[in-house]
């Protein structure tokens, strides 16, 4: 491997935690369209800021832009609380015409610079190690410095938070009793997403940045219940999927930040196949179990209903399972067939009887 | 033969995702009745309606509407959802939502005409919302929004009329009207079921009960059934409050 | 190039009047489709659905060859369909929300759209191709036979619209309610659906992946703003839609080689901006007027009824009385305008050294708004 190869993972395992972190509180907080208003608008930031300032490397810039993503998140706040269009509209309305016009300040008065709308989409990851800085006596990517820099600010706002963001996330109105105020760790947490956006943009383009952000939160939201467990998946996936993402993309020869939004993707939907309990493999086997267990629940609660009733002598004859449950006679013979083996009924000439156990086992689910 | 039952329901077991709503529910309700189903919240009340009318997967039992399964019969059935069930900002006025109650009828394609039109203004009349077939909807007050759905129903001139908790925040006005409207309803012949909160009001609007919590706990005759035994069982423990609810009603 | 030979091009330039026919048509069918996707909350899944488009032009135009218009149309459409089977599955099956689940169904689809396009980028007849102005929409490069095609499809979308007009009016408004007349609403909701993804996938050529949302959202929100009727919001949102798409096109054919997209949705936000604020009785100004209207309405009466009340403790009720106290309440100002307005109405005099009185219209009127308050305490 090259040096450059090397530093091209290194960027992209930076920019997959620090887009992981934040990321995981939007998927919980259930805002992770905001992450995708807000990586679009923060363009709109940088045009304006390169308009007034005139170049492209001052740190003003950044600051500039992710002004711009507070603003996005105020504006939609603004327009959902006129009540004149519902809160996925105001998204809808706000971001697209904040990227228009950047899309066209760019293509009117920033032609020929670093910025053009193919970069703004795709990224340029496989050109970072070209433009580099100096720091501490090292030469590193301008990108790698940058985001490592944004990685440190997002894990320290986490650790210094952590216990108002969690209560916030979970308990909104405790957090507010508490005297948390939820209004400022919901702004903390978008100038962070606006941060991020900004710096992750220029390595894995604006679109993109929303798969970095959300699409491992959301992985690690089916692994686990646990916070600190989540947050650790999510950077996992996203740097699982970014060192995937580089060496397809180096084997089809083609763009590496969509391949690794691509290997990001598969990754999501193998949790969501796979994962223990929350993934769809194992939803589908404990329906299964639990569908047998079910009838038979719901067969002990049905004699136990109709016992000793006058009509107990139809109801509880085993070819009328079928009619009155609307079983399938096959289904229903199963089921009269397993709660006999596990010993909750007995038949007693084509009557059937609730045992002892299969007494108890009704009353429990009743009561429950 | 007797008197052919308005709703029969039997053994009826709704489940979300193999845990029970309801287990097991046999009810009977006879023709030119108003029930009140009642029970604490997450007994299933409004479940069972749902599962009644079909709009969700029952995992065993069966319904029957006069003898007959629901597909058969949904001329018969008339329903009034909860109110906080639709977006109220939807553009549309108060004439054209009682309109809706003709869809059934209409059938395909077809466009409502002057028959349906005046079978909405009547049913308006019937509610008092005369005055207010061309408002918006979004400026209705919450009675006023009961109101118009149940001249929706009242449209689908049906025999059978499901309510979900049609005195849910309703002014005193609207809530007498409505009672009005019930007793209209059953002196025509019509049968009632409607969710109800209000022990208090039970046996001053209804004749019929149903207790629910899951199963069904009891069902009958107001005077039969509306028992402190019965509430205790539906209720657990809360009796305090049940019994006095229950001897200001009596 | 200036205004006027843009306009009377319109009619004798055959190539902008494709345009003009084609960004029309597009935003007229997305105006109405999009009135609904607004209404059902689905402005975000428009968002979802045109970034998914870009795999499916990709992979089109891989496995063809061609680069018709149709072919990677139909492309886009299936992996629209794709996108929406992924979204139901990760919604209806897991605890993800909707908003995390658009966010994955967005971007992972975007990501394989891009790793396809730099792939197929080596290919020189890709570049050719111009898949690239998929992106951001190249208006100017529809033809004929694309226009023919949107119109076709377009038009078809419109006609279920119109057939179905009750069944998708009841689904949007009252989902269960309809179930329960009948109403196969699952089915209905799908198709529904579907017509969005035609709609989207008619814009793409145009407006471009990236912002076609806007095309969904806009015309619907902005036309919900100026009429409380559902058929007169769809008509409205079908005009303002192809009012943005035309104009757009044609601003960005003086600019040079700017893209249609952006431009249009620009054209479309200034159409919402300029509803949100000036439509009436929902409009922002409107509603500020009102309020200001109301305020002084309150204001002026109170005054009246403080005058009122001052005077019940004189034997003679028309006496003149300092009122410089009631300034501390509302302002100097604004009570000179209360009393000026009280005046002309005949209410109020002026006596000496800024005293005012009630006249017996006044008082009269006092009483009587007295007795309408005493009346709504009792209820």
């Amino acid at each position: 491997m090259s040096s450059a190869q090397i530093e091209i993972q290194l960027i992209g395992l930076v920019v997959a935690a620090a887009c992981a972190l934040p990321g995981v509180f939007l998927v919980l907080r259930g805002m992770a369209m905001m992450s995708d208003a807000i990586s679009h608008t923060v363009l709109l930031g940088i045009v304006l800021g390169f308009m007034a300032l005139g170049n492209l490397e001052s740190p003003w810039l950044i600051i500039a832009a992710a002004g711009m993503g507070l603003i996005t998140v105020s504006l939609t706040e603004l327009l959902n609380r006129t009540k004149l269009v519902k809160q996925d509209a105001a998204i809808g309305l706000v971001f697209p015409a904040l990227f228009s016009l950047a899309v066209i300040l760019i293509s009117r008065f920033a032609r020929g610079v670093h910025l053009d709308t193919d970069a703004v989409l795709l990224g340029e990851l496989a050109f970072a190690p070209f433009n580099r800085v100096d720091l501490l006596g090292l030469s590193v990517p301008h990108s790698l410095a940058l985001m490592a820099v944004v990685l440190l600010i997002n894990i320290a706002f986490i650790a210094l938070f952590y216990k108002e963001l969690k209560l916030a996330t979970f308990d909104a109105g405790l957090a507010m009793a508490l005297g948390f105020s939820p209004a400022l760790i919901h702004y903390g947490l978008m100038a962070l997403v606006s941060v991020t956006a900004v710096g992750a943009f220029d390595a894995v383009g604006s679109i993109l940045v929303v798969a970095f952000m959300v699409v491992p939160g959301a992985g690690a939201y089916l692994l686990t219940d646990k916070l600190e467990r989540m947050l650790l998946y999510a950077v996992l996936i996203g740097a699982a999927g970014t060192i995937g993402g580089y060496w397809a993309a180096r084997w089809l020869d083609a763009n590496i930040a969509g391949s690794m939004a691509t290997m990001i993707g598969l990754l999501f939907v193998l949790c969501l196949l796979l994962a223990p309990q929350r993934g769809l493999v194992a939803i589908a086997a404990r329906r299964r179990r639990q569908r047998w267990q079910f009838a038979q629940t719901m067969l002990t609660i049905h004699l136990l209903h109709h016992e000793g009733t006058p009509e107990a002598r139809v109801e509880n004859r085993l070819d009328h399972l079928h009619d009155h449950l609307r079983w399938e006679a096959q289904f229903a013979q199963q089921v009269v067939q397993r709660a006999r083996e596990g010993g909750l009924i007995r038949l007693a000439n084509d009557h059937l009887e609730l045992t002892a156990q299969g007494r108890q086992i009704a009353e429990q689910n009743l009561r429950a | 033969m007797e008197e052919q039952l308005a709703v029969q329901i039997s053994d009826l077991t709704v489940a979300y995702q193999e845990k029970a709503v309801l287990w097991d529910v046999d009810l009977d309700v006879p023709q030119g009745i108003l029930m009140a189903i009642v029970g604490p919240n997450g007994a299933g009340k409004t479940t069972l309606l749902k599962a009644t009318l079909g709009l969700l997967p029952t995992a065993a039992g069966q319904v029957a509407i006069f003898g007959k399964p629901y597909v058969e019969q949904r001329r018969l059935v008339g329903y009034v959802p909860q109110r906080g069930s639709v977006d109220w900002d939807f553009p549309t006025s108060v004439l054209d939502v009682v309109m809706m109650g003709n869809y059934g009828k209409l059938g395909w394609v077809r466009r409502p005409g002057p028959t349906e039109r005046k079978a909405a203004e009547a049913a308006l009349e019937k509610v008092g919302m005369s005055d207010y077939a061309q408002r918006q909807i979004s400026q209705l007050s919450g009675g006023q929004q009961q109101r118009t759905f149940l001249a929706r129903a009242l449209v689908q001139d049906a025999q059978i009329y499901f309510m979900d908790e049609p005195f849910q925040g309703v002014d005193a006005t609207t809530e007498r009207a409505i009672v009005e409207l019930l007793k209209e309803l059953r002196a025509a012949g019509k049968t009632v079921l409607a969710v109800h909160h209000d022990l208090q009001t039970v046996p001053e609007y209804f004749d019929w009960v149903t207790l629910l919590n899951v199963r069904r706990i009891a069902s009958g005759p107001v005077a039969e059934v509306f028992t402190e035994d019965n509430l205790r069982a539906t209720y657990g423990g809360r009796v305090s409050f049940l019994s006095a609810a229950r001897k200001e009603a009596a | 190039m200036n205004w006027w030979d843009l306009l009377t091009s319109l009619v004798t330039d055959h190539t902008v009047r494709t345009v003009a026919l084609g960004t029309a048509t597009l935003g007229a069918v997305s105006g109405v489709l999009g009135a609904f996707a607004v209404l059902r909350r689905q402005s975000l899944l428009g968002d979802a659905l045109s970034h998914a488009a870009l795999p499916g032009v990709a992979l089109a135009y891989m496995l063809t060859g061609a680069k018709t218009p149709l072919v990677l149309m139909l492309g886009a459409g299936l992996t629209g369909f794709l996108a929406i089977g992924l979204f139901f599955i990760i919604t209806r099956n897991t605890r993800i929300k909707e908003d995390a689940s658009l966010g994955i169904v967005l971007s992972s689809f975007f990501g394989v759209g891009l790793l396809l396009l730099t792939f197929l980028q080596r290919n020189p007849d890709a570049r050719q191709a111009g898949l690239n102005t998929f992106l951001f929409g190249q208006a100017a490069a529809l033809l004929t036979r694309d226009v023919v095609t949107m119109a076709v499809f377009g038009g078809l979308a419109l006609l279920v619209v119109a057939l179905l007009w009750k069944e998708f009016k009841l689904l949007s408004f009252d989902k269960d309610f309809g179930s329960s007349l009948g109403l196969p609403t699952r089915g209905l909701d799908l198709l529904l659906t579907s017509l969005l993804v035609v709609a989207i996938v008619l814009g793409l050529q145009a407006v471009g992946v990236v912002l076609m949302s806007a095309m969904i959202v806009a015309p619907g929100a902005a036309a919900r703003q100026w009429t409380d009727d559902l058929a007169r919001m769809a008509l409205l949102s079908a005009f303002f839609g192809a009012l943005a798409g035309v104009s757009g096109a044609l601003i960005s054919s003086l600019g040079s080689g700017l893209s249609t997209g952006p431009v249009i949705v620009l054209c479309a936000s200034a159409i919402v901006l300029f509803s949100l604020l000036l439509a009436p009785n929902r409009g922002l100004a409107w509603n500020a007027w009102r309020n200001w209207r109301n305020r002084n309405r309150l204001r002026t009466e109170a005054v009246l009824l403080d005058l009122y009340r001052m005077s019940a403790q004189h034997s003679d009720p028309t006496e003149p009385h300092p009122v410089s106290a009631l300034a501390a309440v509302t302002g100097a100002a604004a009570l000179r305008r209360s009393l000026q307005t009280l005046q002309t109405r005949g209410l109020v005099r002026p006596g000496q050294n800024n005293w005012w009185a009630l006249t017996t219209q006044g008082l009269a009127e006092a009483q009587r708004m007295e007795a309408a308050l005493a009346h709504k305490e009792a209820q």
